[in-house]
């Protein structure tokens, strides 16, 4: 089960700038093809509002990847010491 | 018990006031939704149709979207002076704010300053609710019992359904007292401004409440953290658990939430045109049926863990919403169906509307279908009194009246979703409060709680009613309307798979370290 964990951590690890990528390519051809004046506005910051909020949650998908190569959750806590590190 | 917990008597006086204050701030947030459509009216230029409605679904999820800094900030007062003092304040930012978006003018008298005022007031309402729920459910899980707690904690998951159902409720019957005109016009008003007497009494109860004996201790033992953000996201141990919650469990959590209520509740009233009544009162009946399966599965979660609990209520939303949804749709239509033919009723009107001289032609139709579906439609059409002016779009107003039997299938099909939302939801309280440390516990437990439901959960509406839009072609107006399930259905499998592999089942006895 431990090495299940590990090897999932790469796809965590890749899963945040593949969202990333498919979000930006979403926006821009979405932008791209609403038409002129208040839709392109309108379309313009729903894109902008995802991006801002689901970017940054990416970068948690990664560093939670990340933590799951490294072996971080081969063993969950039991007491709160041993949250300290 | 452990010395520090408290007795039954006490514990079900904490519960009765830590749930009333955060029933009425779920009330406060919700009734926002609810009257969502009516309130983008009011805010956006009358011409401004569907974009008003996106725009409107825009400032709601606004509200979701600053919970997540509204836990950092009172989670944080919260780990520094105590839960009691942090989550009176956010009651009355709250009963505040909402009180104020009841006395806000629309466009027609101050422009865009309306949607930007109510926008403010929404961020506000965000944040207080963003310290509320970690505040009220750390604060009973430090008073109950261990081999109890997801009992005890479960009755404040039933504060969030409940805050709906109270919400619907008092829309409801202002509505009924008004008559559709008046409510329409000034009476959506009201829910927001009855706020401030629910606050009040609130207000009341909490300040007779005393400090959780968690924090006492600590702070009696000069063990409070001095930094509580610092601890819970700089510091790797924590950090690492506080993604585990998020990606683990509440993103889950929050789509099946907001599927199975708010999403549930736009799609019958926007999609299957089901009229403003029964598409609230079908959630009013699923939600009485369902509110019970809180405390089921909090205790449950006590016997058998709150892992799997969880875990099984988000695999049932992703294999079974299209289902449901596609039940939905099929139970609704009337183009399939034969019209009952000599019970069509016609009823046309005109007038010329003042100020403008329009004049405004009015058709009332209502048509029977032979599946027992009464559909009425509004058609206003404008002749502009200039002749050189444009001819403004007909606006067409279709409604349906699902017959008895429909109707209960409707009741039983939300019901299903709302069931799955008490497995997750239901234990959730007693799952983050054992994760973390009493310290940094409101701080730690907040944010991923209020990324997932805030974020994730908050967004489906918003998101799922743009993922439809990018369906709708012009041989295809309408766009496929399962399409916006993919969101919630994502994010659900993701976190089952997550949760499924990374969380332990065993349940944290000593959550006073």
């Amino acid at each position: 089960m431990n090495n299940i964990k590990k090897a999932l951590g790469v796809l965590w690890f890749l899963l945040g700038p593949a969202l990333v990528a498919l979000m930006i390519w979403q926006a821009l051809d979405k932008i791209g093809k609403a038409a002129e004046g208040a839709a392109r506005q309108n379309t313009t910051l729903q894109w902008g509002i995802i991006l801002f909020i689901f970017i940054p949650i990416c970068i948690g998908m990664m560093i939670f990847g990340w933590y799951a190569l490294r072996g971080e959750y081969t063993k969950l806590p039991g007491k709160s010491e041993e949250l300290e590190d | 018990m452990n010395s520090s917990t408290t007795g039954t008597n006490s514990i079900r006086r904490v519960i009765s006031a830590s749930s009333v204050g955060t029933l009425i701030e779920w009330y406060d947030f919700y009734i926002f939704g609810s009257l969502a459509i009516l309130i983008g009216k009011h805010l956006f230029p009358a011409d401004a149709g569907a974009s008003a409605l996106i725009n409107t679904l825009a400032i709601f999820a606004a509200g979701f979207i600053v919970r997540p800094f509204g836990a950092l900030v009172f989670g944080r007062l919260g780990d520094l002076v105590g839960r009691k003092y942090t989550f009176l304040l956010t009651l009355v930012l709250m009963g505040a704010s909402t009180f104020a978006i009841g006395l806000i003018p629309g466009y027609k008298s101050i422009g865009y300053t309306a949607p930007v005022l109510v926008l403010i007031l929404r961020l506000i309402q965000g944040l207080a609710l963003g310290g509320e729920y970690g505040g009220a459910a750390t604060y009973v899980a430090e008073h109950a019992p261990a081999n109890r707690r997801g009992f005890y904690t479960s009755w404040i998951q039933t504060t969030a359904t409940l805050g709906l159902f109270l919400s619907l409720g008092v829309i409801l019957l202002t509505k009924n007292m008004l008559g559709d005109d008046a409510f329409n016009e000034y009476g959506w008003r009201i829910p927001f401004l009855v706020s401030v007497v629910l606050v009040l009494i609130s207000i009341y109860i909490r300040m007779k409440m005393q400090e959780s004996p968690a924090f006492t201790k600590l702070k009696n033992e000069g063990k409070t953290s001095a930094k509580p953000l610092r601890e819970s996201f700089r510091k790797r141990g924590n950090f690492k658990m506080v993604l585990l919650a998020l990606f683990g469990a509440v993103m889950g959590q929050g789509v099946v939430w907001y599927t199975g209520q708010f999403y549930a509740q736009s799609f019958i009233e926007n999609v299957c045109k089901i009229n403003f009544e029964q598409s609230r009162t079908i959630l009013l009946w699923a939600i009485a049926f369902a509110t019970p399966l809180f405390i089921v599965f909090g205790a449950l979660s006590d016997r058998y863990g709150r892992k799997w609990i969880m875990l099984t209520g988000m695999l049932l939303g992703v294999l079974t919403w299209r289902p449901i949804y596609k039940t939905f749709l099929e139970l609704s239509d009337t183009k399939q169906q034969t019209e009952i033919t000599g019970d069509a009723a016609i009823e046309r009107s005109t007038e010329i509307a003042a100020g403008t001289n329009d004049t405004v032609t009015t058709t009332r139709t209502e048509k029977h279908f032979e599946n027992g579906i009464i559909v009425k439609e509004t058609k206003k059409e404008i002749l502009p009194a200039v002749a050189s002016q444009e001819i403004p779009k007909v606006q067409i107003k279709t409604e349906k009246t699902l017959p008895t039997g429909t109707y209960w299938i409707f009741i039983a099909l939300v019901f299903v979703q709302i069931a799955y939302v008490t497995m997750v939801y239901g234990p959730i309280a007693a799952f983050l409060v054992e994760l973390f440390p009493t310290k940094i516990r409101y701080t730690s437990m907040s944010l991923p709680y209020h990324i997932g439901n805030g974020v994730f959960g908050g967004l489906v509406p918003f998101l799922g009613t743009l993922i439809v839009s990018f369906t709708m072609t012009e041989a295809n107006p309408a766009g496929d309307p399962l399409a916006g399930l993919w969101y919630p259905i994502g994010v659900a499998g993701l976190c089952f798979i997550i949760g499924a592999v990374y969380l332990a089942n065993k349940r944290d006895e000593n959550v006073m370290d």
